[in-house]
């Protein structure tokens, strides 16, 4: 089925998928402010900012805004990245047009009450805190802020003396500066009526208004080795290096020649570093993407007696990608690809963001039969002249764990 | 809709709910077996055998395996719990037949010794993952104090110790009998042809040999205690407490899951307004679980170490407040309403269909369509929840603290 797009005139744009056979529908608002665009001393700002918008908007106060949702059936999620305030929402199709009405208040209409501030802030620096818990997601962490560095590299929780730091009438100021009609995204999928739907979210966003604020200023990072020492009984290893971004042409080459990397059990890095040696339970490597730039995140979580043979082997088979991918992998790939299409097709909500995430990249969404084709439309002949043209380099490496390792100099 | 089953002569059930509108295919393994049916001399086989089916067969090697499976593009898993052990796949449905036929294949592997070896490994690296973020552990702690002398209390990792003393020889005396045809059933969702499904398990499956397995049903103890274990390098502090619940064959099941959505959803429940809400946990949920002759409420919260008296405290209020004083009507119209919704929901995706149509099979030998589901769900009435409260004393139970601080009063 299509996909409709409308952008209204305060810049706001509707991206609707309708879905067959279906009784739920979805939807996922991109408000265009997130974590790069904090103030350097107020890191964690639009992750305030974004949780007191859920404590009253419109006639509703906290305790309201919940239980109206609640009622109506709502599994809402909210996050916020480096470059969005996402809020989402899956329910029972009848009930998208109230739900939508409630979120309407929230970005035009919020409280950002000062008596909620304290909680608020209590609640950020906890996750803040108990990613320390979680050693994998930690790494990952700091190799995207080493990777893409200031502000990119941020992550959304922020910093302990930033969100301390932030005041309400910091909050407020955030919220009139960035909350913006411009450029904002809301995708919409499942069962729908494209032109009900478009009419109720003029009227119910119309009145939303603001151009889009600045870009915030960027200051890359030159690829760099760091270790964090940690008492645990693994050591965690990230490493990251540039990979195109998703609206590049050539996106599809680099993400194939990634999944072969790292997609299914039958991938080179599965096989060789835990299946034929038996070095970690857990290897991964995936494309991550700004709208400019993007990068590979790759991961590996290991004893930390292991930890060396694990990095040298994933390196090894990092480099190895430039001799080319075969045939049958490629193969498998597509095969994999056009499963994940279907499984997707069943998720109003996966694709709610999709469409909504491909209007911010492209400036339109694609289909998910446009996606198989390009998909289908890899060769080995183009996925290895990319890496022939483009091998994997410029590493960045962040280690965790109880010492350091070793990091061959050719590659750092 | 259209539900089916057969059996084959050996004692393997086949059942099918068949979707003619879905585009995708589920289909799983899924055997009565896990942590419960172990004993001290082989702690944490049935997991590790789950790692050791991908390893190969007569016919094929660990590479082979992984390779079909991805050249079907198949999302494919396999996941152990206390008392069972699944196996399952995604695909297209043209790949019904190749994607059943690779799993009855696997699920007579060959338990090589050099795999083995070679697995126990990983194993291990994965139990070490687990000791690097403090709740995991925690959690199989509590369990084995709650159900005490019970097979429930037995861990499904096993320990470093447990699982490097075991052998291939104990692998295959539990593999013998545990995987008999009797403790296995085949079940399918989404686009699928029964008459070829049967037939295709007949093939494959219709020589395994059919031996007694029968499983232990003791009637549990729950035990009521108090347990801090002081983890110096954990940041945050976290709990998890047990009550007893209602088990698989109760019908008092469906009050319980109204009453944990109730009390202990992760938005808009009690849990939520008295330790989210205002900022005092970082996480807080509660849920009920339900095993073959028994069950339980298990609540997790964490927080910072400094505020864990308190919201023990808290806690102990709230269970207290629900016993003597039961839930209201608001309560429970918006769990009902938020259930629905998360039915429906969970209903449009083939695979969460599979597990559904499978759990209710293996606990109760009954299949029900989605709107018997709800109609369910529906007729629980208030009083059925308060008397629920009155036979499951939330506030009774086990209770185990982990983390850097130290705590003196218990729940209860």
């Amino acid at each position: 089925m299509p996909i409709h797009t409308h952008t209204y005139e305060n810049g706001l744009t509707l991206a609707a998928e309708p879905l067959g056979s279906r009784e739920s529908a979805a939807f996922n608002l991109l408000v265009p402010v997130g974590a790069a665009y904090d103030p350097p001393e107020l890191t964690g700002l639009s992750m305030i900012c974004c949780e007191l918008t859920l404590r009253g908007s419109g006639s509703r106060d906290s305790r309201k805004f919940v239980e109206d949702l609640e009622r109506l059936g709502v599994d809402t999620g909210e996050s916020v990245s480096g470059s969005h305030t996402t809020y989402g929402g899956a329910m029972l199709a009848e009930n998208l047009l109230p739900a939508l009405g409630i979120f309407a208040d929230l970005v035009q209409r919020p409280h950002l009450p000062q008596s909620e501030l304290e909680a608020v802030r209590q609640g950020v620096i906890q996750e803040l805190r108990a990613i320390e818990d979680e050693p994998a997601h930690k790494t990952l962490l700091e190799l995207r802020r080493d990777f893409y560095g200031e502000p990119w590299g941020r992550p959304s929780q922020g910093s302990m003396s930033g969100l301390e730091a932030a005041s309400i009438a910091n909050v407020r100021d955030h919220y009139q500066r960035h909350f913006r009609a411009a450029g904002a995204v809301l995708g919409v999928a499942g069962k729908l009526d494209w032109p009900q739907v478009r009419d109720a979210v003029g009227k119910m966003f119309g009145s939303w208004q603001g151009s889009a604020a600045p870009e915030p200023i960027d200051k890359p990072q030159a690829p760099r080795q760091r270790h964090i020492t940690h008492e645990m009984s693994q050591t965690q290893i990230g490493i990251a290096w540039p990979c195109l971004p998703y609206r590049h042409p050539d996106y599809f080459q680099a993400w194939g020649a990634i999944n072969v990397l790292s997609g299914g059990m039958s991938s080179r890095l599965f096989m060789e570093v835990r299946e034929k040696r038996g070095l970690c339970y857990s290897v991964h490597a995936s494309c991550h993407t700004l709208r400019d730039r993007g990068c590979v995140l790759c991961h590996a979580g290991t004893t930390a007696e292991r930890a060396q043979e694990t990095l040298d082997v994933t390196l090894f088979e990092v480099h190895r990608l430039t001799q080319g991918i075969e045939a049958s992998e490629l193969q498998r790939l597509k095969a994999r690809m056009k499963s994940a299409l279907i499984l997707q097709e069943e998720s109003s909500s996966a694709r709610s963001s999709a469409i909504a995430r491909d209007w911010y990249h492209l400036g339109r969404c694609r289909t998910l039969d446009e996606v198989g084709s390009l998909v289908d439309g890899l060769s080995c002949d183009s996925v290895n002249a990319y890496l022939e043209a483009n091998p994997p380099r410029d590493f960045t490496f962040v280690t965790l764990g109880p010492q350091p390792l070793e990091v061959p100099h050719a590659v750092s | 809709m259209q539900f089916h089953e057969a059996q084959l002569e050996n004692g393997l059930h086949v059942i099918a709910e068949a979707n003619e509108e879905s585009h995708a295919l589920a289909a799983g393994f899924f055997v009565r077996a896990g942590a419960r049916d172990e004993n001290d001399a082989v702690a944490g086989v049935s997991h590790f055998l789950e790692h050791m089916v991908f390893k190969g067969t007569p016919q094929r090697s660990a590479e082979d395996v992984n390779r079909e499976f991805d050249e079907m593009g198949a999302q494919y898993n396999a996941q152990t719990s206390e008392e069972t052990t699944i196996y399952y796949a995604a695909v297209l449905p043209e790949y019904q037949h190749d994607v059943v036929s690779l799993w009855a294949d696997v699920l007579r592997p060959s338990l090589r010794e050099d795999d083995f070896t070679m697995e126990k490994k990983v194993i291990i690296e994965e139990i070490r993952m687990y000791d690097d973020q403090p709740p995991f552990g925690a959690d199989e702690r509590c369990r084995a104090i709650f159900f005490g002398t019970h097979p429930l209390s037995r861990s499904i990792l096993g320990t470093v110790e447990s699982i490097t003393n075991l052998t291939a020889a104990q692998m295959h005396d539990y593999f013998a009998t545990r995987y008999s045809p009797a403790n296995i059933t085949l079940v399918a969702a989404g686009r699928v042809d029964f008459p070829a499904l049967v037939e295709t398990a007949r093939q494959a499956c219709g020589s395994w040999p059919a031996r007694s397995a029968p499983r232990l049903l003791p009637t549990p103890a729950p035990q009521t205690s108090f347990v801090v274990i002081e983890k110096p390098q954990s940041t945050q502090q976290y709990l998890l407490h047990m009550a007893a619940g209602p088990a698989a064959d109760d019908s008092r099941r469906h009050a319980a899951k109204l009453l944990a959505t109730i009390l202990g959803d992760d938005t808009g429940s009690r849990l939520y307004w008295e330790l989210i809400h205002p900022g005092l946990a970082e996480f807080a949920a509660l849920h009920h679980y339900e095993y073959e002759g028994a069950g339980a409420f298990y609540t997790y919260m964490s927080c910072e170490p400094e505020q864990i008296q308190e919201n023990v405290d808290r806690l102990q209020t709230l269970f207290r407040q629900a016993e003597q004083r039961g839930i209201t009507a608001d309560e429970w119209a918006q769990a009902r309403s938020k259930i629905a919704s998360r039915v429906v929901l969970g209903s449009e995706r083939t695979r969460s269909r599979m597990f559904h149509v499978g759990a209710n099979w293996l606990y109760r030998r009954e299949y029900r369509t989605v709107r018997e589901h709800l109609d369910e769900l529906n007729s629980v009435t208030v009083s059925d929840v308060n008397s629920l409260l009155a036979d499951f004393p939330l506030s009774q139970g086990t209770t185990v603290v982990i983390g850097p601080k130290k705590v003196g009063r218990a729940i209860a």
